[in-house]
């Protein structure tokens, strides 16, 4: 670990948690609807939308009518993604006259946008229409985004109401998410993108002569190349604040004219966990406890910061059989050293892994490099982080009711340790949203590990590895991972836009969305039914170092329990035969 | 029940004996479906045994031998865990064989007429039905529970309570319950039945200690939720280990599969067998725990609540102080000597046989010296203390006349003399109400001598327990009849949070609706029938065992008893219950990781060799690797039976330090001894060469 690598990463540590606290205040203001800063501007519209809508801002919800609300909402969604993608060959701006997508691809793609998953099996640049993108994608980015916000307010609601049978009303929730806080956001980043190179334009893409020719395999010599364009900077900036994913090409953020510059990268890290982070600091200031936003943040920062560590060191560290042949692999003033197989030079190790485990941590799945090129243990750490639920900083929104529901399991155990039916946040904890957390810590491992063990069982699917060895159960492995926590990013090496992937993958995404959120909302109907517990000397303090260090034991001890042998049998084992061999 | 078997050691040979035959008839499927964790271990047992014939026959995963070793120890897995809960069912029925012992079927005087000298005609006590009035003479047993209608008795309750002194049964007020099953010592009583055959007080009783009506709390179901997820986590990881494992093999080129023998250990180790086997016996053994503690509670839920508890409701009188007010200081008027105001008033109490007045005597003589007289060497006419009057005294021989008595009665005393109350006076009877404590005034013909300060006193050590209490997280609250500035002062002097003053039934139950629509638990205990509507409304209600009956239904506790201070020693087993459920699954889940470094390298150390250097325990080979595992698995449900049945120790602290101590104990305890037991058992089976 060199001093460039601790200061980059610091630098990034110490700026997400200077911007949380602010931007934190500023959406618990939104939602409980007081000013916020933005009002004079913005107020209008929200009322107009309102208006034209036939919203009655005022009316709150059941649990169910919330729920059905958001399911409804999201399957519009799907449907127009889905049709936008088969029909795009018909519709306007397609410059590079795109035919329409297959259905399966479609229904991935569909699913994956809605779900704020993003996984690409569609290559932007090769398969979607300006319009697609646009109308299609980027605007599920902000809705889906956008979604899991409504849900985490509504569950915070739950914590704080008494009594009350309705936790808030969706629609809402979801016009306050997009208009004060995804939009203005998205504005600032996306222009300060521009600045640095990401592409804005309808424009068709361009043929440019290569300066320097190239012969290709068969031979021929390749004078000139066709550089895609696109109405990219508005679709990037959202991707990343949204924790989206999708890129406007198919590398993502390490496409030029994606994320150009070193500047480019770093806000766009910081977006990763910018909105997660901070949400973290609206919880505690909705129910009126900062502290216990501040230790949900902690606990997300205890296990982040040894997830970066580590990806860094092992990818620093080099591969080992590259010293047996007598390659340089340290850092100096003139390379990067390390593992820089898959990594941009422009970001070298540090900014790709800090990357990589920003965007595995949250649920965002953007990449600026190719994790499939990590050493096995650096690329174990992305897996792990999405393995955990992706509660560790999540999802906007997502991420954190993921994280309560596993403080709702942490109190319980706490709760019977020290002899005293467990409360959080002053609410009660009992069978139901025992029940209901329960649901929450199964799904993901379910979907995750059948998922795999259908794939690496099955012929058609086996076909789409294609490295075989541990190195291919871990690609099998970290897509189901990353479907079944709803990420999107790829490891690489499997060719996932088969009938196959796309269906059961898309499949596991519309789960591990739906079937989360749903249990959520229903919490969140029970603990408004709820009466507020007086703190008394006997309450289990949550905002202890000790609660933070149990929580965290929970969240890890879950996660490792589950997946040690199927890591085993992935990177681990890679990692041990590179290193016996 | 009885004191003496409170001491009885755990195991029990007369209880072992029964349980391990138990311990066999619960391997019953229909049995074990109610406990998720032990059905996936049954089922796990049942197919490696099809694997070991199937191995027999030739055609094996693996050889018969291990195969047999391993299934032999998961059935021991199953037999452990029905055995704890068998042990602490015995250990339930045990005492219930004592209780039904006092049950012989008792013959009963059933009166034709409900008044006593009617005529009777003996009856069985079976053939009694709710509302029959019994005659109950002296020498008979009650036949069953019931109410006093007339008469007073001595009764003899041990076998219900195990205490031998005899207490005293009336009809009218607060002690007129009686229990079937215990026997009139002396006089006679007439009951009337308040329960039909089979729902009696005792029958309850039965069916508690013997687990028979046992349901599951909602803490518990709560908790087994949870189980039952982990549980089907681990399913899911250890079934696709077999397609996982298949893929390596191919992909790899060398090795064999997993073996589902193998993967059934793992399971089995991974799911939590521990807090699984042993969740029935630790809530079987929390009721008995309660029994031992001579109170009996209508549900677990109870029990349950009663660690939840974070407001004690707590009459004054018999529970903070003596029942007794006593005198504590003579104040004189400022023209009295205050030996002569002593020598009045011990001359005043000499007749006063009750404990006010004793006190009195007590005081002025270890205070001032003065002799006790004898009422007669006075030539003295004692004036009893009547409800009208509100005061008593003397007349002695030489005319002077002494009264004492509460203040507005001796005011018009003297009056009547053409006397009066001097402002001084009237300031020390204000400053002892102030101070908590009832002024009593003397009074010679129209001559006031002073003031006698009588107080309560509060019993020994209770400020102990209550700041013990509010270390638990617990409030205490006095309920009291006195005006508010005295309950205040006594509140104070017990250390006690705060107080209600000037209670009626209606205030009592304003208060507890009060304070659990503010989100608290609310515990208390009474014994009068005036106490029923608050100890209905009350989450943990605890009627005293002398109370009446309309208490007792009110309450979900009995404390045979009647010591109102066992609300904290019922609140210490319900938080012990929960403790013992909760540091188990601690436990039993930091075992995993310990199983996990034993299991996998064995495992799948055939396909990539490299998986070596995950044995970190060094065990001695892949198969013993497996079995110690699953050894350790089953022996240590045996090694926690004692902890499960005895509780895990609980002492007031804050709940994060206690959270930290438990933590440490069961947390890192549980990663940490599995290492030690499996790496001991693979040294043991390698020694005696018992696996390959």
């Amino acid at each position: 670990m060199n001093w460039n690598n601790v200061i980059q990463g610091l630098i990034f540590l110490a700026t997400v948690i200077l911007l949380a606290k602010p931007l934190g205040i500023y959406m618990a203001r939104v939602y409980e609807g007081k000013p916020a800063g933005l009002n004079v501007l913005l107020g209008p519209v929200e009322r107009w939308i309102y208006r034209l809508s036939g919203i009655h801002p005022e009316t709150s919800m059941s649990w169910k009518g919330y729920a059905v609300a958001m399911l409804l909402f999201n399957s519009i969604g799907i449907v127009v993604v889905y049709a936008l993608q088969r029909l795009q060959a018909h519709l306007p701006l397609n410059p590079m006259s795109m035919s329409g997508v297959t259905p399966d691809l479609a229904f991935n793609t569909a699913v994956s946008f809605a779900t704020n998953t993003n996984w690409q099996s569609y290559g932007g640049e090769t398969t979607l229409s300006y319009l697609t993108q646009m109308v299609g994608l980027t605007v599920q980015n902000f809705l889906s985004a956008a979604t899991g916000m409504a849900v985490l307010v509504a569950l915070i609601r739950g914590f704080i109401q008494k009594k009350v049978e309705t936790i808030g009303n969706f629609w809402v929730d979801l016009v306050r998410s997009t208009l004060y806080i995804l939009i203005p956001l998205s504005l600032i980043l996306s222009i300060i993108l521009v600045s640095q190179g990401v592409v804005q334009t309808f424009k068709p893409y361009e043929k440019v002569t290569l300066l320097q020719p190239v012969k290709n395999d068969n031979g021929t010599v390749v004078q000139e190349q066709v550089l895609a364009l696109g109405p990219a900077a508005s679709q990037v900036a959202i991707k990343q604040l949204g924790t989206n994913g999708g890129g406007f090409f198919n590398v993502n953020s390490s496409h030029p004219f994606e994320n150009p510059t070193p500047l480019s990268n770093f806000l766009e890290v910081i977006s990763i966990i910018l909105i997660p982070a901070a949400l973290c600091y609206t919880l505690g200031y909705m129910v009126r406890d900062k502290r216990q936003g501040w230790a949900l943040l902690a606990a997300m920062l205890i296990i982040f910061i040894p997830c970066l560590w580590s990806c860094i060191y092992f990818e620093q560290q080099g591969n080992p059989l590259f010293n047996s042949l007598g390659i340089d692999q340290k850092a100096t003033a003139f390379q990067p050293g390390g593992n820089m197989e898959g990594k941009e030079a422009r970001f070298g190790i540090v900014n790709s892994a800090i990357w990589a485990v920003a965007t595995t941590a949250a649920s965002n799945g953007s990449v600026n490099s190719m994790h499939d090129s990590y050493m096995p243990l650096g690329g174990l750490i992305p897996m792990w982080l999405m393995q955990l639920g992706e509660v560790v900083f999540g999802g906007v929104g997502s991420g954190l009711y993921g994280m309560i529901a596993f403080a709702i399991i942490a109190v319980f155990i706490a709760g019977l340790m020290i002899g005293r039916t467990p409360e959080y946040l002053g609410k009660k904890i009992e069978a139901y949203e025992m029940k209901m957390a329960s649901l929450m810590i199964l799904i993901p491992p379910a979907l995750v590990l059948a998922g795999t063990a259908v794939s690496v069982s099955l012929h058609q699917a086996k076909v789409s590895i294609f490295n075989p060895g541990p190195q291919g159960f871990s690609e099998v492995l970290y897509a189901f991972s990353s479907a079944g926590n709803n990420n999107g990013s790829a490891f690489g090496g499997l060719s996932a836009n088969t009938p196959f992937y796309n269906i059961a993958l898309g499949l596991a995404m519309f789960f591990a969305r739906y079937w989360l959120a749903i249990p959520i909302l229903a919490v969140a109907g029970s603990l408004s039914r709820k009466k507020i517990v007086p703190v008394s000397q006997g309450t289990l303090p949550t905002h202890t170092p000790l609660f933070i260090i149990f929580l965290i034991m929970v969240v890890l001890i879950v996660g490792a329990l589950t997946f040690f042998p199927a890591l085993v049998l992935g990177p681990i084992v890679e990692h041990l035969m590179l290193h016996h061999s | 029940m009885r004191k003496s078997q409170k001491a009885k050691s755990l195991f029990n040979l007369s209880i072992i004996g029964p349980a391990i035959i138990d311990s066999l008839k619960k391997l019953d499927p229909r049995h074990q479906i109610k406990n998720p964790v032990m059905f996936v271990v049954l089922v796990g047992s049942i197919l490696t045994t099809g694997l070991y014939f199937q191995a027999l026959s030739g055609h094996g995963e693996a050889p018969a031998g291990s195969i047999l070793a391993i299934s032999s120890w998961l059935w021991f897995t199953l037999i452990f865990a029905n055995f704890a809960e068998a042990m602490a069912e015995g250990r339930g029925k045990a005492q219930a064989a004592n209780l039904r012992r006092t049950r012989r079927d008792t013959p009963a005087k059933k009166l034709s007429n409900p008044s006593y000298g009617s005529s009777y005609e003996k009856v069985s006590a079976t053939t009694l039905r709710k509302g029959d009035v019994v005659l109950v003479e002296a020498g008979d047993i009650i036949p069953m529970d019931g109410e006093v209608v007339e008469g007073v008795a001595s009764v003899d309750e041990s076998a219900i309570t195990g205490e031998s002194a005899p207490v005293i049964r009336e009809s009218g007020g607060d002690r007129n319950a009686v229990t079937g099953g215990t026997r009139v010592l002396s006089d006679w009583l007439l009951v009337r039945i308040s329960s039909n055959p089979g729902e009696t007080f005792l029958d309850h009783m039965i069916a508690m200690v013997e687990g028979a009506k046992r349901q599951k709390t909602p803490n518990e179901i709560a908790l087994s939720i949870l189980l039952a997820v982990f549980t089907i986590i681990f399913l899911l990881a250890t079934i696709t280990l077999l397609p996982f494992s298949v893929y390596s093999v191919i992909s790899a080129g060398h090795g064999e599969r997993v073996t589902v023998t193998v993967l059934v250990a793992l399971l089995v180790c991974l799911i939590p067998t521990t807090i699984g086997g042993l969740l029935p016996a630790i809530g079987i053994a929390g009721m008995d725990r309660m029994v031992q503690a001579n109170v009996v509670a209508t549900s677990g839920r109870a029990v349950e609540a009663a660690g939840d508890v974070d407001v004690l409701l707590l009459d004054k009188t018999g529970t903070i102080t003596l029942g007794n007010r006593q005198a504590v200081a003579f104040i004189p008027n400022q023209d009295v000597n205050i030996k002569s105001l002593a020598d009045a008033a011990q001359i005043a109490s000499l007749s006063d046989e009750t404990p006010e007045g004793r006190s009195i005597v007590v005081l002025a003589k270890k205070k001032y010296g003065i002799r006790e007289r004898h009422i007669h060497e006075l030539d003295a006419k004692f004036i009893p203390f009547t409800a009208q009057t509100r005061m008593s005294g003397v007349d002695l021989g030489d005319g002077r006349q002494i009264r004492k008595g509460s203040a507005e009665a001796i005011e018009d005393y003297v009056k009547k003399f053409g006397g009066s109350f001097s402002d001084d006076l009237k300031s020390n009877i204000e400053m002892i109400s102030k101070n908590g404590g009832t002024p009593l005034v003397v009074a010679e013909h129209k001559h006031v001598l002073g003031v006698i300060q009588l107080k309560d006193i509060v019993k020994g050590g209770i400020r102990e327990r209550f700041a013990e209490l509010r270390r638990m997280g617990i409030k205490t609250i006095m309920i009291t009849g006195d005006n508010p500035l005295t309950a205040a002062a006594i509140a104070a002097e017990a250390g006690m949070d705060d107080f209600l003053a000037q209670a009626t039934p209606e205030t009592k139950l304003k208060l507890i609706r009060e304070m659990q629509s503010g989100g608290r638990l609310v515990a208390m205990t009474g014994d009068g029938t005036n106490d029923a509507p608050a100890l209905a409304q009350a989450d943990v209600a605890v009627a005293m065992n002398t109370g009446t009956q309309a208490a007792k239904e009110a309450g979900n506790m009995v404390d045979l008893d009647s010591n109102p201070t066992k609300l904290i020693e019922i609140v210490k087993i319900g938080k012990q219950l929960l403790m013992t459920r909760g540091s188990l699954t601690t436990f039993s889940i930091a075992n995993d990781v310990s199983k996990y470094f034993a299991i996998i390298p064995a495992a799948f150390v055939g396909t990539y060799p490299s998986l070596k250097a995950l044995n970190i325990m060094h065990l001695a080979t892949p198969s013993s690797a497996v079995l110690s595992a699953v050894i350790f698995n089953a022996l240590i449900i045996i090694f926690l039976i004692p902890l499960a049945l005895r509780g895990v120790p609980y002492k007031p602290m804050t709940a994060n330090r206690f959270l930290r101590n438990n933590l440490l104990v069961y947390g890192v305890g549980g990663i940490v001894a599995p290492f030690i037991g499996i790496k001991l058992i693979d040294m043991i089976l390698a020694a005696l060469r018992l696996v390959q």
